[in-house]
């Protein structure tokens, strides 16, 4: 499709109008239904395939459509690419595409004086003042006099471009997004193709759509071009990233497919029982796609029956997981408790949002940790992994299933709000090069098979399923036999029995990789952490190791059982401090487990992820006050 | 289905365990019976799953000698339901209690019924909680004095027919727990049904709740007060074979042959498969007499097939069959090594 409008592209453009940067950060925020997250995707992805190094986060209200410019129907999208790694999604925005009052309001905190915010002008008008909360508008009093505003009717413009094509003023509005994002490619000097093929695939059935929204977002990037609001051009050149086959990809999604991985390799089917509930029910969404590749997804009538029906397939073989978030979790408590007296495997995923109760549901938190780790009635252990990155849920979601069928338990994987929308960069893994899943079974016709008779090493038991001859047995909630599995009220067994069953699990410490630490070996502090803090922990600690000071980061992905050397790690530092988004649950456990150690805490619970600069303050603090 | 090669007695589904419960309770019977059926269904004991939840029925497990799960209060559907789609060439069977089922465990119950997932579940209905030693069930009469209602159950009790034909149950037998002849031929004809089999035992607790159930079951009154019903035949009872039900005015009554004219002609012939629910409603909730035998036996798609029928539909049109592809698939990109 040939458009009217010529557009110079960023490659003919005089090089010394452009100027190179190493990362920007940009914020697109307007209504929920606006558009946003398509618009900051799409930036992403075209980044993404220029060779920059990208990390996104979205920030949507839990209200699906709240009423239009109201301050908690503003919905975000945070990108922030890079020349060098990027390991958060950024916290200073240095663009903030703001595409009406209330998100003006709502996000103004988050830019700096002296960057740039880009202001659809239509949108001020007294109606959405007012709803913003505006006694003047900030475009007429002086209020943004320290930013550099570009202040732009975008969606009088977008109109206009597509005037003759005889859309509803609906459909004409919806297209506005795309002019913002126009004048944001011309800024950062993208190219649009990526966009413009991404319209025309995802619209290949309205080529009205196709149209206006290519014409809109040529429009916006040749106003961009001729407006003398924009000095400049600016470019953010391809980062050094591994040699590889990369797509971006999304927590959720990474998570999903690294049970896809484990079935593969395991040899076993892979039964998903699952209750919607955000910020998990991506994983359900993502899994029902595939089921025509053997995969069992279940929703079921609630999170009790989604553990349910994963342990009922789990006894027949399968490999078997339930995903949800924290309520949710609260909800399984009683079946995980049975999964755990059965010895059978299953993989129970907790997305974790802000709590208690129905809580923060579309906002981050670490605040299940305890749950996670506890929460169950009885001495009821498990193995509880934490991912840390949005692409290495993939990682651990595949590690998840390896430990608890190899291991015979259930296993608890926790991701959190953040990692799951979030997105970046992912090196396309091989999964033949994966290491193998081996589940230990029962052999046919083995006349010394007992259901709880343990493997020497790991002290798992062997795994016998319905169908196999001779092997028939009954198991249950109430306490085993040793060995027999038959019920038993026996006061020494329970003893042993109870004793097992923790051993087990602390044996799986056996296969895991040994903790590792960023920045200083050893020295004066060591930042501790765990789950999906990684990112900001590690800029901060990075950036100061860089500037000279003494500390390193230990960030935990396996939180029970620990790797073996976590001792040995905490005694080459003078002062530990965990930093997490609670109110120091982690801490608690070290506290608890190493009290040779005094370990200091920062703690964050406002439903966002820690900005690099509050990390990097508290810790330069600590490093000078000795 | 693997036909079975071996022949069984009902001695080969005898747990080596002891059984534990009241001398004189229905389970004994219960657990007899399903003995005797499980020869006549011709799956192998290694196809078997028993799944129960918790109270006096759902020991049953441990006492069958095939594969099985004591689980825990109420979740036996939901667990059920996992081992059937996991293997779907599996016989499984559910053993609950009325408050296993339909207090703790109701979500539950009216979700498997509606899905239709081939399961049998066995329903030991004694309108008490025997095994907390007493208290009302949601099946418990209005009025009666428990250790929880020692002044009277004030709480209004659950039908069980009228919640599972409310739940679009596909098979609802009901018998009474001192007859095990006609438990096991009822049993048999569960297994056979595809979808979900739902039979209420109408089960004597001889410690909590005895002789609830003496009005229906009794041997001196179970003849003028059981209605057997079986599809395609009239449905007459009585000592004499001399009652019979009509249809009058929009109720179902008892008609006395020879009497004001009423022949054979004008009983009721039972339609277990009819679609309609509103007759096997009616008849699911008549007291004196009860009926008796499959009340209702409908064949339609079970949750298993419609998923696997939509599943094969996908994987023809599907543009990869394997992970890796997927993991390839979509928008990538390159990153070369410069």
């Amino acid at each position: 499709m040939e458009n009217p409008n010529a557009v110079v592209s960023p490659d003919e453009r005089p090089q010394e109008k452009v100027k190179p940067l190493n990362h920007v950060i940009i914020r697109f925020v307007g209504d929920s239904g606006d558009g946003m997250q398509l618009t900051g995707t799409q930036f992403s992805d075209t980044s993404a395939l220029l060779g920059n190094d990208v990390s996104t986060f979205p920030n949507y209200p839990a209200e699906i459509r709240a009423p239009q410019g109201s301050v908690y129907g503003v919905s975000g999208f945070q990108v922030h690419i890079g020349q060098t790694e990027i390991h958060t999604p950024g916290d200073e925005v240095d663009v903030l595409v703001a595409m009406n009052p209330a998100a003006l309001k709502t996000n103004l905190s988050s830019v700096s004086k002296g960057k740039t915010l880009i202001i659809d002008t239509d949108a001020f008008v007294k109606k959405n003042l007012a709803k913003a909360g505006y006694t003047s508008n900030p475009l007429e009093d002086d209020s943004l006099e320290s930013y550099r505003v570009i202040a732009a009717p975008i969606t009088q413009l977008t109109k206009e471009s597509i005037l003759d094509l005889g859309l509803d003023n609906k459909s004409m509005n919806r297209s506005k997004n795309m002019f913002a994002l126009g004048m944001v490619y011309w800024m950062f000097s993208r190219p649009m193709e990526h966009t413009l093929n991404f319209l025309k695939k995802k619209f290949a059935k309205k080529p009205l759509i196709v149209e206006a929204n290519t014409r809109v977002i040529k429009a916006g990037y040749n106003y961009a071009e001729t407006l003398e609001l924009l000095p400049n051009a600016f470019t953010v050149l391809p980062a050094k990233m591994e040699p590889g086959t990369y797509r971006i990809i999304m927590g959720n999604t990474a998570t999903a497919w690294g049970f896809l991985a484990a079935m593969n390799n395991s040899g076993r089917e892979l039964f998903l029982g699952s209750y919607p509930i955000t910020p998990a029910s991506d994983i359900l969404h993502e899994l029902s796609k595939h089921t025509h590749m053997g995969i069992k997804v279940f929703q079921a009538e609630d999170e009790i029956a989604g553990i349910s029906s994963a342990i009922g397939a789990s006894f027949a073989g399968d490999l078997a997981i339930t995903t949800t978030s924290g309520p949710g979790l609260a909800l399984k408590t009683e079946a995980a408790g049975l999964a755990v007296m059965t010895e059978l495997p299953i993989v129970i995923v907790n997305v974790q949002r802000g709590g208690p109760s129905t809580g923060l549901p579309t906002k981050t938190e670490q605040s299940d940790l305890l749950q996670a780790l506890y929460g169950r009635n009885g001495d009821s252990p498990l193995v509880v992994l934490a991912a840390s990155t949005p692409s290495n849920t993939f990682n651990f979601a595949y590690m998840a299933s390896k430990i608890a069928l190899e291991h015979m338990t259930p296993v608890i994987l926790l991701t959190d709000g953040y990692l799951a929308n979030g997105s970046e960069p992912w090196k396309i893994p091989d999964i033949s090069k994966l290491p193998a899943i081996d589940p230990h079974f029962a052999k046919l016709h083995d006349k010394n098979w007992e259901p709880y008779k343990r493997d020497k090493e790991t002290l798992a038991r062997e795994w016998a399923i319905p169908g196999m001859k001779g092997l028939e047995h009954r198991i249950g909630g109430l306490e085993k036999q040793d060995v027999t599995g038959n019920v038993s009220y026996d006061p020494q067994n329970h003893e042993l029995m109870t004793r097992l069953r923790r051993e087990k699990v602390e044996r799986v410490a056996d296969i895991i990789p040994p903790l590792t630490v960023d920045g200083a070996q050893e020295g004066d502090l060591l930042v501790v952490g765990w789950g999906g803090t990684y990112g900001s922990l590690f800029s901060s600690v990075k950036y100061l190791h860089e500037t000279g000071y003494s500390i390193g980061l230990a960030h935990f992905n396996y939180i029970n059982p620990m790797p073996k050397n976590t001792a040995e790690v905490f005694g080459k530092f003078k002062k530990i401090i965990v930093a997490e988004l609670n109110t120091g649950q982690f801490h608690l456990v070290l506290q608890a487990k190493f009290p040779e150690h005094k370990f200091l805490k920062f703690n964050k619970i406002q439903g966002l992820p820690f900005t690099v600069l509050e990390l990097t303050e508290k810790f330069k603090q600590l490093l000078t006050n000795q | 289905m693997s036909e079975n090669t071996t022949v069984y007695t009902y001695k080969d589904f005898a747990s080596d365990q002891e059984v534990r419960w009241c001398p004189g309770c229905d389970d004994y019977v219960i657990l007899r019976a399903v003995e005797k059926a499980l020869p006549q269904i011709g799956k192998k004991k290694e196809d078997i799953a028993f799944i129960s939840g918790i109270g006096c029925s759902s020991r049953f497990p441990y006492y069958v000698d095939t594969y099985g799960m004591h689980s825990i209060h109420g979740r036996a559907p939901a667990i059920a339901s996992g081992t059937k789609l996991a293997n779907p060439d599996l016989s499984v069977w559910v053993i609950t209690g009325d408050g296993d089922s339909l207090a703790i465990g109701g979500n539950h119950f009216i979700h498997v019924l509606r899905r239709n997932i081939d399961l049998n579940i066995i329903l030991f209905n004694n309108e008490i909680y025997g095994l907390t030693k007493g208290q009302f069930s949601p099946t418990t009469e209005l009025g009666l004095k428990t250790k929880s209602s020692p002044y009277g159950n004030t709480q209004a009790p659950f039908h069980v027919g009228s919640l599972a034909l409310g739940a679009n149950a596909s098979f609802f037998a009901r018998v009474p727990g001192n007859n095990p002849k006609a438990m096991t031929e009822v049993f048999v004809e569960a297994e056979k049904h595809k979808g979900t089999s739902l039979i209420e035992v109408l089960q004597n607790c001889v410690i909590f709740n005895d002789g609830v159930f003496d009005d229906i079951t009794d041997k001196k009154v179970r003849a003028e007060s059981q209605v057997w019903v079986k599809h395609g035949e009239p449905m007459i009872f009585g000592a004499e074979n001399d009652k019979g039900l009509v249809l009058k005015d929009g109720h179902i009554e008892v008609a006395k042959l020879g009497e004001n004219g009423v022949t054979e002609a004008d009983i009721m012939v039972h339609d277990a498969h009819k679609e309609d629910p509103v007759l096997h409603f009616m008849l699911s909730r008549l007291r004196h007499p009860m009926v008796m035998g499959v009340i209702r036996s409908v064949r339609r798609s079970t949750y298993g097939e419609n998923f696997s029928n939509q599943v094969k539909q996908v994987q023809e049109k599907a543009k990869y069959h394997d992970v890796q592809t997927l993991l390839n698939s979509g928008d990538t990109y390159t990153i070369s090594d410069n």
